[in-house]
């Protein structure tokens, strides 16, 4: 029964898709962690995303401005974030589960007073789903890679430019220094704290967009906590995969296959509810088993103060 | 020659304390000028001021007659002012390449990784100072890791070099080389500041000298026209004696028996069998330089490391296998060698750090139960007896000022009568007055026959306060010597893994 | 006494600004908040009912509070309280249908046990020993635990085991003998409160007069310094979440035992996340806790009348919560700052030669 399922193709199509809004958020972590800032609040601002989202394309009629509305409003708040942290210094966990509950009531209180109580006008635009000509006709990798929806393959060419970004350019080696020694990197002439915001501003970016994926890409609406912890997940596969683009999207498929199959193994007697405690399950096995300590940026978390 | 800097009357303060005190300070060009002054006098605020790592209350410091008003390194450097700090500021986990070039990469967005190893090698080749631009920073030994600060300095063109307490991790022969790099420099017309609190080294290296003490510049003299009794006066002000004149004793029975201690860690033997005596009534000092296994033989003593294999004694018993707490119960006390991370909790009041070790025990604790009335008496018992100040007990230990936290910490331990008191750098960063304090205590724990494990990296410390010396170097014990018949060369060379019998 | 008050200050600045954010955000949506925080207030306090509902709201906000506030005194942030108070809730329950024949105390006792037992199990042993011996950061996999408890939860009502028979997935109800009587009839005031107030002293006493207090917070302000102490630290990491799991879970046993009587197949009670800003707010302070619940409380059953009445949704609440946890979090650094200056340390060692 297990082999039938895994010789369905929408299994592997729906992990890519399942994966694809714990993989940008992982990847917007990795960003403000490697330059040093410890970010929990993912899963608020995929809610920030996923809200405005809806709300801009509703109101100009265009999914894209939704999208680009929803981006500005994730680069705010984690502006904002940046700077309680940054440059006041606040311990950055609690702050972190700040914005995810004010991110919470926020996105709620404005569904409620805005769009009433039954929920995101049916008509909103969404991003479209592309289907890429000749690849979509091979089989079997056909439906996986060739038709998703085109935040899919925005995350696919994101996670690669990400990479790029951090290892072969000057700019990601200034904001890995400073994630690693902010004191060196001070000496060295580097603007530490605006490269902190640099990483968080471009972290809290990606997270929104992970939040648009969902109400503009999976589905086209909003609901409250809709994210459904994937922010925290998205947390797990970024230290799993070592703080790297490329091993954040391998943990994020590993996280989407887990979903995915929770969907499909459904309708044959397995409890859905058992079923989906697997992500969280693997998320504490990640964390303890097979990753355990490993080194995240070594001034991950410190408050950076200068002996001024 | 021509002067590059000039320093005029410059001063600068912190909350509390004067750092500098109308300070002067010439370099010219082609020379290679010191900085001598003990811990505190005040070195390393001045060349911060010079670096832009802090701006100047008042006074002006000029380079080649223009006034400079840094308000970041980052203009130091463009200025061509380059400094090697005394902790490295490398990132371990990038490359020697990407150290160097961090903050003034070549290119615009793409990082030219090739151009930019070849760079690195070039350089180094010019300086004759060769590296492996593709090393991890973090592999590197303390020596090697140097050059590639130097190496950072000299990408970034400096024309006016300074050093800070840059021999304080090196091995000899990488002092050696280091002379020999200073050496060409000047050769090329580059000046050199660097600061020491080491007389011996600022004689052999310098052209001219410029002594601090406690924030004041007191004078510049020419190396070559001055002894080493002149310069140790003006640092310290007062006639220097060398010895602290300490009662004879007949040291009695041993109290702790270290025998053939190997301590591992990670992938190397930091500690190499090492076996010694300290005997009751006895200050038995270890010296030797940073890093060559001191501190971790203590913290197997203490029982925080685990050994390897070799015996530990405490008055006839094996403690080998005794966790901290049980060694702490047999009577070790420990005054780590940093007292904020170890020794205190600094958001605990008074009375619960002075609890620290004993705080679960009658008539700290009873029934599980913590006793404030007894608790707060022994606080204020001992706060009078250590003139702890301010005299509050309910403050916490994080708004004292260092040298009153270290007297919490050395009343607690004294005070629970332990038969051997390991005393780990004691009086590091601590003024005059407490240091004073500190050494007449152990003194007096001396006088009541208890046994003393003092580890320092003061060598005047080790020599006015110790009976006997051993010297550690690598993991092994050198040698053990008698307290009041060495002299400071020999334990010099003993630091630096030379024996003794073979200099004949 | 002078450190009390100025413990209260920086929450009550906190509250205030909040409530003028909250109001000027009404304005901008084209509310009034004079009516809106009117009904909000009359909501929670106006009547004996109103205000019995609030105390009682506010019940396992103290619990599932000192539940966070202990763990954050150990150094450790418990955000998974939400996934405890429900493997809290399950058990007592269970216990509460499926035992008979005994007197309400011992039932009530022994449910209260179990269920704090559960939840106290629920969090020390999968994040507790990843924390104290991976050092697998215990924000996540609380967090995991909560939504696996959730999970559980609903497996249990919806064709499992606990299920009653029927259409709606319920658990059955518990036996009157594990019922908590009111204190207030027609409300949902419980003796709960009595417990929660007991919690609170006995959590004061624990940390405060015993050696057990002493370790977990020498553990959570310098674990380095402990451990060279002789405090054995990974023991007192998983006791410290042990403990904090056990009150979380004792929130959820009250819940069902004073007011629901029986497990209903809901997604969240919402009292976790809040819970966290309660300890925030109120400082760790277990009497602080009991004050920042009935603000909350308060929010709560204030926010259903405030919607009714002057149509601003109740979510806004949760925005007030929100916006209340930056500005404590930001007020810790105005203080430290403020403290030092007076203090006159420098902020960061200067690293003298």
């Amino acid at each position: 029964m297990l082999w039938d399922a895994l010789m369905r193709p929408d299994l592997w199509a729906a992990t890519l898709a399942m994966a694809t809004p714990i993989a940008l958020p992982a990847l917007g972590g990795t960003f403000s962690e490697r330059s040093g800032v410890v970010n929990i609040a993912m899963e608020g601002i995929m809610l920030i995303g996923a809200f405005f989202g809806v709300l801009f394309s509703y109101y100009t009629n265009s999914a894209w401005l939704g999208l680009l509305g929803a981006l500005l409003m994730g680069a705010l708040i984690s502006a904002l974030f940046a700077y309680v942290t940054v440059t006041l210094g606040a311990d950055q966990v609690v702050v972190g589960m700040g914005v995810n509950i004010f991110a919470a009531g926020l996105t709620a209180f404005m569904l409620n007073t805005i769009f009433g109580y039954g929920g995101t006008p049916r008509e909103t635009p969404a991003l479209p789903n592309i289907t890429i000509p000749g690849l979509s006709d091979i089989p079997f990798v056909g439906p996986v890679l060739g038709s998703q929806n085109i935040v899919v393959y925005l995350m696919l060419a994101l996670v690669v430019a990400s990479h790029y970004f951090l290892f072969h350019t000057n700019l990601g080696l200034r904001i890995r220094a400073v994630g690693e020694n902010p004191q060196a990197a001070d000496t060295a002439g580097l603007n530490v704290p605006g490269l902190r915001y640099l990483g968080v501003i471009i972290g809290g970016m990606f997270s929104s967009l992970g939040g648009v994926y969902l109400a503009l890409g999976l589905l086209n609406s909003f609901e409250i906590n809709m994210s459904g912890g994937r922010g925290y997940i998205a947390l797990a596969a970024m230290i799993f995969g070592k703080w790297t683009p490329f091993g954040s999207l391998g943990a994020a498929l590993m996280f989407g296959f887990a979903m995915a199959l929770s969907m499909i193994l459904q309708g044959g007697g397995v409890s859905s509810n058992i079923i989906q405690m697997l992500p969280y399950a693997l998320t504490i096995l990640a964390l303890t088993g097979l990753v355990g300590r490993s080194t995240a940026p070594a001034a991950d978390g410190i408050p950076y103060n200068p002996n001024k | 020659m021509r002067t590059c800097l000039e320093v005029r009357n410059v001063t600068k303060s912190f909350p509390g304390v004067i750092a500098n005190n109308q300070v002067n300070l010439d370099v010219r060009e082609g020379e290679i000028h010191a900085i001598l002054g003990e811990n505190g006098a005040g070195k390393s605020t001045l060349v911060k001021l010079i670096y832009g790592l802090y701006k100047p209350d008042s006074g002006s410091i000029r380079l080649y007659d223009q006034e400079l008003n840094f308000s970041s390194p980052r203009q130091a450097i463009q200025a061509g002012i380059g400094m090697v700090h005394q902790h490295f500021m490398l990132i371990p986990a990038l490359t020697v390449a990407e150290n160097i070039v961090l903050g003034a990469e070549p290119g615009r967005i793409h990082y030219r990784r090739k151009e930019n190893v070849e760079m690195v090698r070039q350089l180094a080749k010019q300086y004759h100072m060769e590296i492996d631009p593709n090393a991890k920073v973090g592999d590197l030994t303390v020596g090697l890791q140097q050059r590639v600060e130097i190496l950072k300095v000299f990408y970034r063109k400096a024309k006016l070099l300074i050093l800070d307490e840059p021999t304080a991790m090196l091995t000899p022969q990488e002092v050696g080389e280091l002379i020999l790099v200073m050496e060409r420099l000047r050769s090329q017309g580059i000046p050199i500041i660097f600061i020491s609190h080491k007389l011996d080294e600022v004689k052999r290296i310098s052209d001219r000298i410029t002594v601090m003490r406690a924030g004041k510049t007191v004078d510049t003299v020419e190396t070559k026209s001055t002894t080493p009794q002149e310069l140790a006066n003006a640092m310290v002000g007062r006639e220097v004696v060398l010895h602290v004149s300490k009662p004879p004793q007949l040291p009695g029975e041993p109290v702790l028996e270290v025998e053939d201690i190997v301590v591992s860690s990670d992938r190397n033997e930091k500690v190499k069998g090492v076996s010694f005596q300290i005997r009751r009534g006895e200050i038995f000092g270890l010296a030797g330089i940073d890093g060559n296994g001191q501190f971790e033989l203590i913290e197997a003593i203490t029982g925080l490391r685990p050994c390897k294999s070799g015996r530990i004694r405490l008055l006839g018993n094996d403690i080998s296998s005794y966790s901290v707490a049980r060694r702490t119960k047999a009577g070790i006390a420990y005054i780590p060698q940093d007292r904020q991370l170890d020794g205190l909790v600094m958001d605990f009041e008074l009375t619960e750090n002075f609890v620290l070790r004993d705080f679960f025990k009658p008539p700290f604790a009873r029934g599980g139960q913590m006793q404030k009335k007894t608790i707060e008496d022994y606080a204020t018992r001992l706060s009078e007896a250590f003139d702890v100040r301010p005299r509050q007990i309910h403050a916490l230990a994080r708004n004292l000022s260092g040298g009153n936290q270290q007297k919490v910490i050395l009343a607690r331990e004294v005070s629970r009568n332990p038969e051997l008191l390991i005393a780990a750098q004691p009086t590091r960063g601590l003024d005059v007055g407490a240091i004073q304090f500190i050494h007449n205590k152990l003194l007096e724990l001396r006088a009541a026959g208890k046994a003393i494990l003092l580890v320092s990296l003061e060598l005047d410390e080790i020599m006015s306060l110790s009976d006997r010396i051993g010297v550690i170097h690598a993991g092994r014990l050198m040698a053990i010597l008698p307290g009041g018949q060495v002299t400071r060369e020999q334990i010099g060379l003993l630091m630096t893994g030379v024996d003794l019998k073979e200099e004949g | 006494m002078q450190k009390t008050i100025e413990g209260l200050v920086t929450p009550f600045v906190a509250i205030v600004i909040a409530l003028l954010i909250g109001a000027v955000v009404m304005l901008v949506t084209g509310n009034n908040p004079v009516t809106a925080y009117g009904a909000l207030f009359s909501g929670a306090f106006g009547s004996t009912v109103n205000m019995s509902n609030t105390l009682a709201n506010a019940i396992p906000l103290i619990l599932s509070g000192l539940g966070v506030a202990i763990g954050f005194k150990a150094g450790l942030f418990n955000i998974g309280a939400e996934g405890q108070y429900w493997i809290g809730s399950m058990a007592a329950v269970w216990i509460g249908y499926s035992v008979q024949g005994l007197p309400p105390i011992l039932h009530i006792s022994l449910c209260i046990i179990v269920g704090m037992l559960a939840a106290g199990l629920w969090a020390g042993i999968i994040p507790g020993l990843a924390k104290a011996f991976v050092g697998a950061h215990e924000v996540i996999t609380t967090m995991m635990m909560s939504y696996i408890a959730i999970f559980l939860s609903h497996y249990m009502l919806e064709n499992g085991p606990m299920m009653q028979a029927g259409f709606t997935p319920q658990s059955p109800v518990i036996l009157p003998s594990a019922t908590l009587g009111k204190i207030v009839e027609r409300t949902q005031l419980s003796w709960g409160l009595a417990i929660a107030l007991v919690a609170c002293v006995v959590v004061y006493w624990l940390l405060y007069k015993t050696t057990l207090g002493y370790r977990l917070r020498a553990v959570g302000l310098n674990a380095r310094a402990a451990s060279y102490a002789g405090i054995n630290v990974p023991f007192h990491l998983v006791l410290a979440l042990f403990i904090s799991g056990m009150l979380a879970g004792l929130a959820g046993a009250v819940q069902m035992l004073g007011v629901q009587h029986r497990l209903y197949d809901s997604f969240s009670s919402g009292y976790g996340f809040t819970a966290i800003v309660v300890a925030l707010l109120a400082n760790n302070n277990p009497f602080g806790v009991i004050l920042a619940s009935i603000f909350f409380a308060s929010l709560s059953t204030g926010g259903q009348s405030m919607q009714l009445v002057s149509g601003v949704p109740a979510h806004l609440t949760d925005v007030i919560s929100g916006i209340i946890i930056f500005l404590v979090a930001t007020k810790d650094i105005v203080q430290m700052v403020q403290k030092r200056w007076r203090k006159r340390q420098p902020l960061a060692p200067v690293k003298e030669a």
